[in-house]
């Protein structure tokens, strides 16, 4: 019997290397796996190098990893952002690698990796600062650069329900990067409010087959 | 600056300007700031489909207090709603519609517009303390048309509209037609035309403040459809 649903966080967590590579899904804090967040900072691991859209805020969550100097290097499209101090002290004081990409061109990239694209050109960025010294070509009349696939060691998802194959679906809003960055990853770790018994997501409704999902955590229930 | 007869817009009548240009049927994104109130001035009787690059696609207004949902922000992290027929899309999905030239048009804030439709809108340095760029390549790119809505000049009275771009560029080429508190202008091949002018504003008081050279537009162009 297929079940990906695990126990516990510790089982969740289980063998994320120092020096992985581990893509963080959300769109400022809406879809941000919250607390795979902090149990990464339990586990572990360092010298990570981290993708997502932001860099966190305040001190809590993603920024605590970062102070807590476990990430080598963060990779994302807006790390400056409200509360952004962590990441702001971190890369004025040379503490932390920074890589910008342009958003779309973040999302391709991990989309290209899961779907096994290993490069692709787009005109995203071209002749600007972010694309300096990569390979470029015209394609259809268009100036190009050539960006390459970025794949995961390790996707730390949100979504809304679950089964235990491992089939999400998503809140509204908080889809953004969570399916692209689940298909990315060698392993895809997933915190979901609500499992489902197999059968019962309509599979019309499902953003991310469970092809993609390796375990599954359901978070404590909060007080409504 | 000295005292002067014209009357300059404000950051509403300047939402409310581009509003008047965007017709029925466009899927349009709008940017942070002045360009999220487009939609304030868009009448509901005109279907126009906004997306928001966080995966919303027919975005509506904020929603009453008692209607707030967590889960339902826009590109600038406020909450938003969907309207009858909106849907939601992943990130790959959304950035498809906009750099596979599915929209319409984007409207962006920028820091400097050049003459021959460069733009910079997301560092004001190459060596900014800490960057952030988001969308905005990937919207100035791939966008059907790109149009900006800006100040026309800096709080110290330096010009945006430009010979040539000073700030790291955020795209070449890519802008169509510039909104300002000053003047609507058309990026054209022959560079800057003006298409009209803020009330009491000459010419020659407009040409003063930008340093790029202007001239006027032919006067049966299409909106932004010169370039």
């Amino acid at each position: 019997m297929i079940n990906k649903i695990v126990r516990d966080m510790a089982e969740a967590m289980q063998g994320i290397p120092d020096g992985a590579t581990v893509l963080v899904g959300g769109f400022g804090s809406v879809g941000q796996p919250d607390t795979l967040i902090d149990a990464l900072i339990e586990q572990g691991a360092s010298d990570l190098t981290v993708v997502a859209n932001n860099a966190g805020t305040g001190r809590v969550g993603l920024a605590r990893l970062m102070e807590l100097g476990r990430v080598r290097k963060i990779i994302c499209s807006f790390p400056r952002s409200a509360g952004s101090v962590v990441f702001e002290e971190l890369y004025k004081a040379g503490r932390l690698e920074l890589e910008i990409v342009p958003q779309g061109t973040l999302a391709e990239r991990m989309r290209a990796a899961g779907a096994g694209v290993p490069a692709f050109y787009t005109p995203t960025g071209y002749g600007t600062l972010l694309t300096e010294g990569k390979p470029t070509a015209e394609f259809c009349g268009k100036m190009c650069v050539l960006e390459q696939a970025l794949p995961g060691d390790v996707a730390l998802v949100q979504a809304h329900m679950a089964d235990r194959w491992g089939n999400l679906t998503y809140r509204r809003s908080a889809r953004n990067f969570n399916p692209v960055m689940a298909m990315a990853a060698k392993l895809t770790i997933v915190e979901v409010d609500e499992i489902a018994p197999l059968g019962t997501l309509d599979p019309e409704a499902v953003a991310t087959p469970g092809i993609f999902v390796d375990r599954v955590i359901q978070l404590p229930r909060t007080a409504a | 600056m000295s005292e002067t007869a014209f009357a300059p817009l404000s950051r509403k009548d300047m939402a409310r300007r581009v509003a008047q240009d965007i017709p029925e049927g466009w899927y349009v994104n709008l940017g942070i700031g002045i360009p999220t109130m487009v939609a304030d001035y868009v009448p509901a009787s005109r279907e126009v489909v906004f997306h928001s690059e966080n995966g919303v696609l027919g975005m509506g207004p904020a929603p009453a207090p008692e209607d707030a949902d967590p889960y339902l922000i826009n590109a600038g992290k406020q909450q938003v709603t969907l309207l009858r027929g909106g849907a939601y899309v992943h990130h790959a999905d959304s950035f498809a519609m906009i750099r596979g030239g599915h929209l319409d048009l984007c409207v962006l804030g920028a820091f400097e517009v050049a003459e021959n439709g460069d733009v910079a809108n997301w560092a004001t340095s190459a060596n900014d303390t800490a960057p952030a760029v988001g969308g905005a390549m990937d919207l100035a790119a791939g966008a059907k048309r790109l149009w900006v809505v800006m100040e026309h000049t800096t709080k110290d009275g330096a010009p945006r509209l430009v010979k040539k771009c000073g700030y790291p560029l955020t795209a070449m080429g890519a802008v169509r037609r510039v909104y300002t508190n000053l003047a609507v202008l058309d990026v054209t091949p022959q560079g800057f035309a003006v298409v009209e002018m803020a009330p009491g504003l000459t010419f020659e008081e407009l040409q003063a403040r930008t340093d790029a050279p202007l001239q006027m537009a032919q006067p049966d162009s299409e909106p932004g459809e010169t370039a």
